[in-house]
């Protein structure tokens, strides 16, 4: 049989000022007909590259270079550019990955569908509106009739996601390119919606090209997969043998690296040294800055002795001396009692009752909108609670509103939140943004020492000293997290809340990150509160597990015993969403 | 849907209510604080006895609170008061220059709108092209000249030295009834076009770049990019996908400048001795004729109260999340 998408020695090169880069090196792959093929690789790898390239829309400088991509026979690298447009949709459509911005909100459902129908079809409005509703019923959207005449924003996410397929799909193309598209997605709706580009690769025979970073997905629905590193496959094939027995040394560390379900580890191998890049740099340091001199200090000097208490086996399940205690609490937002209306508000938390011990970690896990963040938010009084209380070191901890930034809970108390990119002051340099807390929180004043001590922090998460002389945006993703830990370290705080510390980073970098705070959590005893909708994550670094749904608590139990026999049908639902890592075989 | 629209509806005109308070209470403050009404309207040889007579039936003896709603009721009913240099009832004043500056700001409005959408689509969608860059450039130089060179130039060069266009005055017009028109005589569209261009230049430019950014951020949104994958035509594309989202945004600034141009016609009122409310306003201001100028003041706010209102609803009207969300409150 031959294939539906032949892709040879295809090469993607951006001229620069400094040179021509080449973001895809001779990648050749084929598709089949009815064949789901994914290409998996860590941002960089110019996975997406390939998918704007088959489908003709490469950003300008970008161009192929040399190469070529056959779709049924049909040569396409050398067609026009009128000729390749209307090759699109036609023949080849394409998956966005974020469904909330892919479909233009200002077009009802079947504005958006009937146009793509009619522009490739010669019929009706009758008609086309016909086939538009009968492709949302496919696509398993309920009441297709009546929901046609919506707006994208009347849909949910996962719905939308739908609608999006029923317009990549309406023109019966033959190939497919999805972009991570189920990346922006909570796991239950990920698994219908990989669910339904199985059925339709099946059925309709259309052939799928996957780009995903998500290797769980990879396992999960592909047939073949490719996976790239700086542009060039490392290798390639069917997905069991791949994945379950990779030949490659990156392709068998990145599976080293992807946390999985069924088993904790202690530490992560470390496989990239790309992210240490730094380390060629002349030495620099400052006089008398080392790790063990950012241990002393965090360890020593504390009124409250930290225990190391690595034995998990203690009884943590009563909140007795717990260092957190929340109780019953419950947060609304937008609830207001103005003149023309009255609004009860929407109920992030309701009655969330949970406890953490000193030198634990407790995962809170749930799907998007279960108030995961607004329960850290509480927590660190970024936000109010309507009722219930939290006690915080035996003492009362007031919430946001009442809670001055004198207060010694601010100090104690520090978080690390998801996006890198926007968590840290772009217009600073890392020593101006490590040293504020210092003397925000009067632990040091302005001198040599606090120098010392930011390099010494540094030194501490591994980042080379030389970095606080930069600015943030000098750094990389993974670097970037390692900075704004330290600053969370600058506070010498007692509990750390960690918000999604690593779902914006590739697996490599998330092991590394993932190491650290085993690390720091293991040397100073911290408390953290990890709130992740990556289970398998949690399952690395909890010692106990809060389940949270709807902004209420489901279940609560041991980490061990939730991942082995999780009680609440809906913790079983999770886990069984989850994408299954089966096919790799256990652990090396 | 109607009820949520009623409430929100009702939300603004109450907040818009506060507004106007708000100015009326500045413009009786300016006609009751800045000198003393009386030693104005009054000549020199007036006595004391009937000054104070004239203070007495003015009402300027009562407390200041009766006074100010007294005032603010006057305002509401549309008893705006006599001007002290005409002796006229202001509301035959204004009346009388209303439609000039309506007309001018409308038609200036219309030739910045149908000029800098178009060049604002134009240099977004070409991008470093000749055209494009002469364009930005050329607009930039409209931008930096003040509005009174730019008429004095275009007076110069069309009413001057080419001898094409009247230079001054609104030429003929039209009666209405009250309304006097420009748009039905050759002489009063003649006259209209110099001041029209003359404040449209500045408001064109800001439409224009205001599109072009717009359209440049929408071009590049993840919705644009999968119409285009899915092979809709560039011109659906250009003018049906990414035109209309670009508007919701210009759509507020647009209703905006048409508040400001009405307001700051003032200058090229002047320069083309305009007969509008600018003019009116400077006559005002030169004479020291402040119940005028106070009744100025309200009505300019209540324009762009006005204006707002509308803009408001428009943004329902065109954009499907507005709508649902003001539904929803």
């Amino acid at each position: 049989m031959t294939a539906l998408l032949e892709v040879q020695d295809l090469t993607v090169s951006i001229p620069s000022r400094f040179g021509e880069f080449t973001a895809v090196d001779q990648l050749s792959l084929n598709v089949l007909a009815g064949e789901i093929h994914g290409v998996v690789g860590e941002s960089g790898a110019g996975k997406s590259t390939v998918g704007s390239a088959i489908i003709g829309l490469l950003e300008s400088p970008a161009h192929i270079s040399a190469g070529s991509i056959r779709l049924q026979g049909d040569e396409l690298t050398a067609l026009g550019d009128e000729d390749y447009h209307r090759l699109r949709g036609n023949r080849i459509s394409m998956i966005f990955q974020d469904p909330q911005t892919s479909l233009n909100p200002l077009l009802t459902i079947a504005d958006q569908l009937v146009e793509t129908i009619q522009q490739h079809r010669r019929i009706g409005d009758r008609e086309a509106r016909q086939l538009a509703m009968e492709l949302l019923a496919e696509t398993g959207i309920e009441n297709a009739e009546q929901r046609l005449d919506d707006y994208p924003h009347q849909f949910s996410g996962g719905m939308r996601q739908r609608v999006v397929i029923a317009l990549a799909l309406c023109t019966n193309p033959e190939l497919i390119i999805a972009d991570e598209p189920t990346t922006a997605l909570d796991v239950s709706v990920q698994k219908q919606i990989l669910g339904l580009i199985r059925n339709l690769a099946e059925q309709r025979k259309v052939g799928f090209l996957l780009i995903t970073h998500d290797i769980g997905v990879i396992a999960e629905i592909t047939d073949r997969v490719t996976v790239l590193q700086h542009g060039k496959v490392v290798e390639t094939g069917p997905t069991a043998a791949v994945l379950g027995t990779p030949q490659e040394t990156y392709t068998r560390a990145l599976m080293a690296a992807v946390p999985r379900l069924d088993t904790r580890l202690e530490r992560f191998r470390n496989i990239v040294t790309e992210d240490k890049r730094i380390d060629g740099e002349s030495r620099w340091a400052v006089d008398g800055a080392s790790a063990a001199y950012a241990s002393n200090w965090l360890l020593g000097g504390d009124k409250v002795a930290r225990h190391h208490t690595a034995a998990v086996g203690r009884s943590t399940e009563r909140p007795d001396n717990a260092l957190l205690r929340v109780d019953n609490l419950d947060v609304s937002f937008g609830a207001h009692n103005r003149w023309f209306s009255k609004k009860s508000g929407f109920k992030a938390l309701s009655d969330v009752s949970l406890h953490l011990h000193r030198g634990e970690v407790l995962g809170i896990v749930g799907e998007s909108g279960s108030g995961k963040s607004t329960l850290a938010k509480v927590v660190v009084g970024l936000v109010s609670s309507s009722d219930g209380t939290m006690q915080f070191n035996g003492a009362t901890l007031p919430d946001g509103r009442h809670r001055p930034r004198s207060h010694l809970a601010r100090r104690q108390i520090q978080m690390v939140f998801q996006d890198p990119y926007s968590s840290l002051n772009n217009r600073r340099t890392v020593e101006a943004i490590l040293t504020e807390p210092l003397l925000f929180y009067k632990l040091a004043a302005k001198g040599p020492d606090t120098r010392k001590l930011v390099a010494s922090v540094l030194e501490l998460v591994e980042m080379p000293q030389r970095a606080m002389l930069k600015y943030p945006h000098q750094f990389s993703g993974g670097q970037r997290q390692r900075i704004a830990v330290a600053r969370a370290l600058m506070a010498r705080p007692d509990f750390l809340i960690c918000d999604e510390p690593t779902s914006a980073l590739d697996v490599s970098i998330q092991a590394q990150i993932l190491n650290l705070l085993k690390d720091l959590q293991s040397n100073f005893g911290l408390t953290i509160l990890f709130i992740s909708h990556n289970l398998a994550v949690v399952r690395q670094m909890a010692d106990r597990v809060v389940v949270l749904r709807r902004g209420e608590v489901v279940e609560s139990a041991r980490s061990e015993d939730f991942f082995n026999a999780p009680q609440a049908d809906y913790s079983q639902q999770l886990l069984r969403e989850t994408p299954s890592l089966d096919l790799l075989g256990s652990p090396g | 849907m109607h009820s949520g629209m009623l409430t929100f509806i009702a939300r603004r005109l109450l907040q818009s209510v506060f507004v106007m308070l708000a100015v009326s209470l500045i413009a009786f403050s300016l006609f009751r604080f800045v000198g003393d009404p009386v030693a104005q309207m009054v000549g020199q040889e007036t006595s004391l006895e009937d000054q104070a007579r004239i203070r007495d039936s003015l009402g300027l003896n009562e407390p200041i609170t009766t006074q100010f709603l007294t005032f603010a009721g006057n305002l509401a009913t549309g008893d705006f008061g006599y001007s002290y240099r005409t002796r006229q009832p202001i509301s035959e004043m204004i009346l009388d220059r209303l439609p000039a500056t309506v007309e001018l700001g409308i038609v200036s409005l219309i030739i910045s709108l149908l000029v800098g959408i178009p060049a604002g689509i134009y240099t977004a969608l070409h991008r470093g092209g000749v055209l494009a860059n002469t364009l930005l450039i050329s607009t930039l130089v409209g931008v930096s000249i003040p509005t009174f060179v730019i008429g004095i130039f275009l007076i110069f060069v069309f009413g001057v030295q080419l001898g094409w266009l009247p230079t001054f005055g609104r030429g003929d017009v039209v009666a209405l009834g009250w309304w006097k028109t420009n748009f039905l005589t050759l002489d009063g569209l003649r006259s209209l076009l110099l001041p029209a261009i003359t404040l449209g230049v500045y408001q064109l430019t800001l439409t224009m770049r205001l599109v072009r950014s717009e359209m440049q951020d929408v071009m590049k949104s993840d919705f644009i990019k999968f119409a285009t994958a899915r092979g809709i035509n560039r011109r659906s594309i250009h003018f049906n996908h990414a035109l209309r989202n670009t508007l919701v945004p210009v759509i507020t600034i647009i209703g905006l400048q048409f508040g400001g141009i009405i307001a700051f016609s003032i200058v090229t009122e002047s320069v083309f001795q305009w007969p509008g409310l600018g003019l009116l306003f400077l006559d005002s201001i030169r004479y020291v004729d402040i119940p005028v100028m106070s009744v100025y003041l309200v009505l300019i706010a209540l324009m762009f109260v006005v204006i707002n209102l509308l803009v408001d609803l428009l943004y329902v009207a065109i954009d499907p999340r507005v709508r649902s969300r003001s539904e929803a409150s």
